[in-house]
């Protein structure tokens, strides 16, 4: 079983200078906000998890040549496709060809507002006590993994600082697999520059991510 | 990743999006997945009702008040909450601090995880190729791309939002605005210093 991303880019090199945009920039053609809402409203139906779309995403085979609305778009018909909401012949007609499958819900206009202030936070009620406390030094799993993840390639097998406990939260890999929640222990681990990219590194800077117990080990 | 810039002169291709959408639109509201109506809502809140501005009301607030401050150290997403923004995308929020010594940049290397609640959604450059791979490891260099030039011996620290945890930025108050209010000191805090690409500055009235 392989499994390949396109999207994991942290310290990836030539891919050239940051464009900054004004404030007020938010999309940049009529259909973006369009796939956006689409976006959020069937991801609303509860036909997929966040971790799902996100793998979908970002193991689309085109995803660097995609603007990043183009991916959201591209993810959303795939899920569509591969839970047989939406048939290929339907997407390329533009009508619905085949009966509707039952959905969890429908987001509403009427309930947008209180579907967005409720979000879907992930922290869980959990009993098991964390393997690492603030300041104890980790090691961060150093093989890839052939499912959604989320540690970053360039803070494999690399040691860092426990900075933060956050309690118990979705386990994005376990999620997106659709192997339920498996809440686990996250962290804030920060590292040395130098851990990261050695001779290229630059001085006096500290990078963090955001680590699932499973990811970690003692160092 | 391509930018939507490569699209602006191929209206062809742009119309060709547009036509996809629309079909897309029509075929999951006529299976009754979706309601119309609710997208335009959608698009309206993200629009005019959540952005940039609520993170500066965050932050003003901040520089004002210090027990709010400290509760926004401690408890970012009860801090916040209280001015009435959480939800969607800053289920779990953290507030990091900009001081003399140190600055704090924040960065989604694997896809684009940014605190919708108080900065709305994230700009082009945000989800882009060249700032997902450079933040982390170069983000001096960044900084120069937004004009922002860092004394040597200031710390950096970026922050790679890796699960659900979402990050704001307080940037430093510039000095010389002790006679501001609070709304006027959030007029003065850009979307970029909240992300950490920016710093605030005086209005330039004053030079």
């Amino acid at each position: 079983m392989s499994y390949e991303t396109h999207a994991d880019l942290g310290g990836r090199s030539g891919s050239g200078a940051v464009a900054p945009e004004l404030e007020g920039e938010l999309f940049h053609a009529a259909w973006e906000p369009r796939a956006l809402a689409l976006t959020l409203a069937v991801g609303a139906t509860g036909a997929w998890n966040i971790d799902m779309s996100r793998a979908a995403r970002e193991t689309l085979p085109n995803y660097a040549e995609l603007s990043y609305y183009e991916i959201w778009l591209a993810g959303l018909q795939r899920l569509l496709a591969q839970r047989g909401l939406l048939s290929p012949d339907e997407a390329a007609a533009g009508q619905a060809l085949h009966p509707a499958l039952a959905l969890k819900r429908v987001l509403r206009a009427g309930d947008v507002a209180s579907v967005l202030a409720a979000g879907s936070p992930t922290l869980r009620p959990s009993a098991d006590v964390p393997r690492f406390n603030v300041g104890q030094r980790v090691r961060t799993r150093g093989e890839p993994v052939a499912h959604h993840s989320r540690l970053p390639a360039y803070a494999r097998n690399k040691v860092g600082v426990v900075e933060r406990l956050h309690g118990a939260h979705v386990f994005a890999d376990a999620n997106a697999q659709g192997l339920g929640e498996q809440a686990q222990w996250l962290y804030t681990v920060a590292f040395d520059s130098s851990e990261l990219w050695g001779d290229d590194a630059t001085p006096a800077l500290t990078v963090s991510v955001d680590a699932w117990d499973a990811y970690l080990e003692l160092a | 990743m391509s930018h939507d810039h490569a699209h602006d002169d191929d209206h062809s291709e742009l119309s060709a999006m547009d036509l996809r959408v629309r079909a897309l639109e029509t075929v999951l509201t006529q299976k009754g997945y979706i309601d119309p109506a609710a997208l335009d809502v959608l698009i309206d809140t993200y629009q005019t009702r959540i952005g940039p501005r609520n993170g500066a009301r965050v932050v003003a607030r901040a520089w004002v008040d210090a027990a709010f401050r400290g509760w926004l150290l401690r408890d970012a997403t009860a801090a916040i909450a209280s001015l009435g923004y959480g939800g969607r995308q800053g289920e779990h929020m953290i507030a990091v601090e900009n001081t003399a010594g140190r600055h704090n940049m924040v960065v989604c290397t694997l896809c684009s995880c940014y605190p919708w609640p108080v900065l709305g959604l994230p700009p082009t450059w945000y989800k882009s190729a060249p700032y997902r791979s450079r933040a982390v490891k170069d983000p001096r260099g960044v900084l120069a791309d937004f004009g922002v030039t860092l004394p040597e011996a200031t710390e950096l620290r970026v922050w790679d939002s890796t699960a659900e945890v979402r990050y704001l930025v307080i940037p430093q108050r510039p000095a010389g605005t002790e006679h501001l209010g609070e709304e006027q000191l959030a007029a003065l805090v850009t979307r970029d210093s909240m992300i950490g690409t920016g710093l605030v500055a005086l209005p330039t009235s004053v030079a």
